[in-house]
């Protein structure tokens, strides 16, 4: 008897002074897990959409266009290539090449059909393929034309550039967004269960002031067991999310979702804070409702 | 004192407890005894009048100041109010948990309060397992663990036999020859009329005051005088519905 009576004494822990409450805490880590599993998603899909973007820009920041208007008794086609050979040495210029009659032609047979072709004044391109570390600018490329003596329009694509980046920026912004709100429908859901869990453990929290605790202390019982709560759901949710990615990645092949979404295998780790603002979210919310109630008792 | 918007339950109670005292609360039920006791353990507020706890005006103390003169209050519950999923060992320990002290250094002084009220084997029972007088010495346990300087017990015979009862009693007087003051409501007149102690009864929601007469249980020792006790000078002090205060004013 006495050996049963020690050994529990020796390891004696100070017991969670709130009752473990099964059914509601299953409710809660499912929605906590859930909101942090879409949280983690829109993490992802924002990291992927990003460096698409980024993939975008630098394709088209690595190019220019130009459009040679031949001088009189020139053909097109010596214009062009003479334009080529000029833009070839500019700095920051790696490739300069004529798009040939015969392939613009080609390109524009399947629109227009072969009567028309003869009669349209095809335009003469030259495409720049630009050193993408110190491109060349289209200043640059309009001066050495110039300096050449050949008349022709420098097109940078600067608009789609712009259009991509703008792109960008609102896939980051409604990732932000989305982050904001679901932290916020977590903070809100933690709070109302924080209120249930007071209102069910009316007897507990009242004992506990009446035995001289301090609110602050209250409030620390009810945002360490929510702030753990949520921890685990934020794990969880933040683990299904991995699944997911990986998932998309895997399956995702060379055609599909992949080269839309490029996922590396690191963008995963994206979602590894998940647990932690998960936890620091309820445990504020828990908090600050604990405080708010008690402040009415006397 | 009131609940809401019923009437008064107490009015004009004033008394004023000597530090190191002993007495008894009666009167019939319903008369306003635990709520008299809920005023000084500060979980209510009167309408009117002022109470003074340790020396220090209740009403006017600040709100974070009030959990510091809760702690020493013991208070045993007429429902015991024990934590039903904290084992008997954790139900004593949390006074001292909650004003901040280290397990292992209260680790040993819980076993041997439990073991001095009767509990000793079972420390680690759960309260709904424990038979109505084994809680009541729970609650008890608990109500001094942290050496107040003031012990309330509301019907802390009431699920006892006589015998008991009267054990309940003994380990009062020694608490309070230990110079804890104590204010226990009771039922129970003949327990009343043996301790020989001296009774506030209320009747009506009026306070009046009788003297002790020891009968069977003379008792021949004041209290010793109180060692460790740095507030000696201190006063508790109640004073209810004092009629100069603020008339008719409620809260
Ligand atoms: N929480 C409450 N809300 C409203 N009225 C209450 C409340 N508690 C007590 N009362 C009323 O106040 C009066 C005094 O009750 P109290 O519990 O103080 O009596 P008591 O002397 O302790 O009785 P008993 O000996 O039966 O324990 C009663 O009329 C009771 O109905
Ligand atoms: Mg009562």
């Amino acid at each position: 008897m006495s050996v049963a009576t020690e050994d529990p004494m020796a390891r004696w822990k100070p017991a969670p002074l709130l009752p473990r409450d099964e059914e509601r805490e299953f409710s809660l880590h499912f929605v906590v897990a859930v909101l942090c599993f879409l949280a983690c998603l829109a993490a992802v899909a924002a990291i992927g959409a990003d460096r698409a973007a980024s993939g975008w820009a630098r394709d088209i920041r690595g190019e220019a266009t130009v459009q040679v208007r031949p001088k009189l008794g020139e053909t097109g086609s010596t214009a062009a290539a003479r334009a080529a050979e000029t833009l070839a040495g500019v700095k920051g210029v790696t490739e300069a090449a004529a798009l040939e009659k015969e392939k613009a032609e080609e390109l524009l047979k399947p629109w227009l059909g072969d009567a028309v072709l003869d009669d349209l004044p095809i335009p003469h391109l030259v495409t720049v393929r630009l050193d993408p570390k110190a491109p060349a600018t289209a200043a640059d490329l309009h001066r050495a034309l110039s300096a050449a003596g050949i008349d022709g329009d420098v097109d940078d694509h600067a608009r789609w550039l712009r259009d991509v980046e703008r792109a960008a920026g609102l896939v980051r912004w409604i990732a932000f967004g989305v982050f904001v709100v679901v932290a916020a429908a977590a903070g809100a859901v933690v709070a109302f269960a924080t209120r249930a869990g007071m209102a069910a453990q009316k007897d507990v929290v009242e004992v506990l002031h009446l035995s001289g605790a301090r609110d602050e202390f209250i409030a620390r019982v009810f945002q360490t067991r929510f702030g753990r709560l949520a921890f685990e759901a934020g794990a969880v949710g933040a683990l299904a999310a991995i699944v997911v990615a990986l998932a998309l990645k895997l399956l995702g092949g060379q055609n599909g979702f992949t080269p839309a979404l490029p996922l590396s295998w690191w963008d995963v780790t994206a979602v590894s804070p998940c647990p932690l603002i998960a936890a620091t979210v309820a445990a504020l919310a828990a908090r600050l409702t604990t405080l708010r109630l008690l402040r009415g008792w006397e | 004192m009131r609940y809401g918007r019923s009437p008064e339950v107490l009015k004009d109670v004033a008394f004023t407890l000597a530090p190191g005292s002993f007495h008894f609360l009666t009167g019939a039920s319903g008369a306003g005894k635990s709520s008299l006791l809920k005023l000084i353990y500060l979980a209510h507020r009167p309408s009117r009048g002022r109470i003074e706890l340790f020396g220090h005006d209740v009403e006017s103390a600040s709100r974070n100041d009030l959990p510091f003169l809760r702690r020493r209050v013991g208070v045993v519950f007429q429902e015991f109010r024990l934590l039903d999923h904290l084992s008997a060992f954790d139900n004593v320990a949390l006074p001292l948990r909650i004003a901040g002290a280290k397990p292992d250094e209260y680790r040993d002084d819980v076993a041997e309060l439990l073991t001095w009220v009767g509990l000793g084997q079972r420390l680690w029972a759960m309260p709904p397992t424990l038979s109505g007088g084994e809680k009541q010495r729970l609650a008890i346990a608990r109500a001094v663990v942290n050496r107040p300087d003031l012990l309330l017990a509301d019907e802390p015979t009431g699920n006892v036999d006589h015998e008991m009862a009267l054990r309940i009693l003994r380990l009062f007087v020694e608490l309070n020859r230990l110079g804890t003051t104590v204010l226990i409501a009771s039922h129970d007149q003949d327990l009343v009329r043996r301790s020989g102690m001296p009774v506030l009864h209320l009747y009506d929601g009026k306070l009046t005051r009788h003297s002790g007469e020891a009968r069977a249980e003379p008792r021949s020792t004041r209290p010793a005088p109180r060692d460790e006790t740095p507030q000696a000078d201190e006063q508790s002090e109640f004073d209810l519905g004092d009629e100069n205060d603020f008339g008719e004013d409620e809260a």
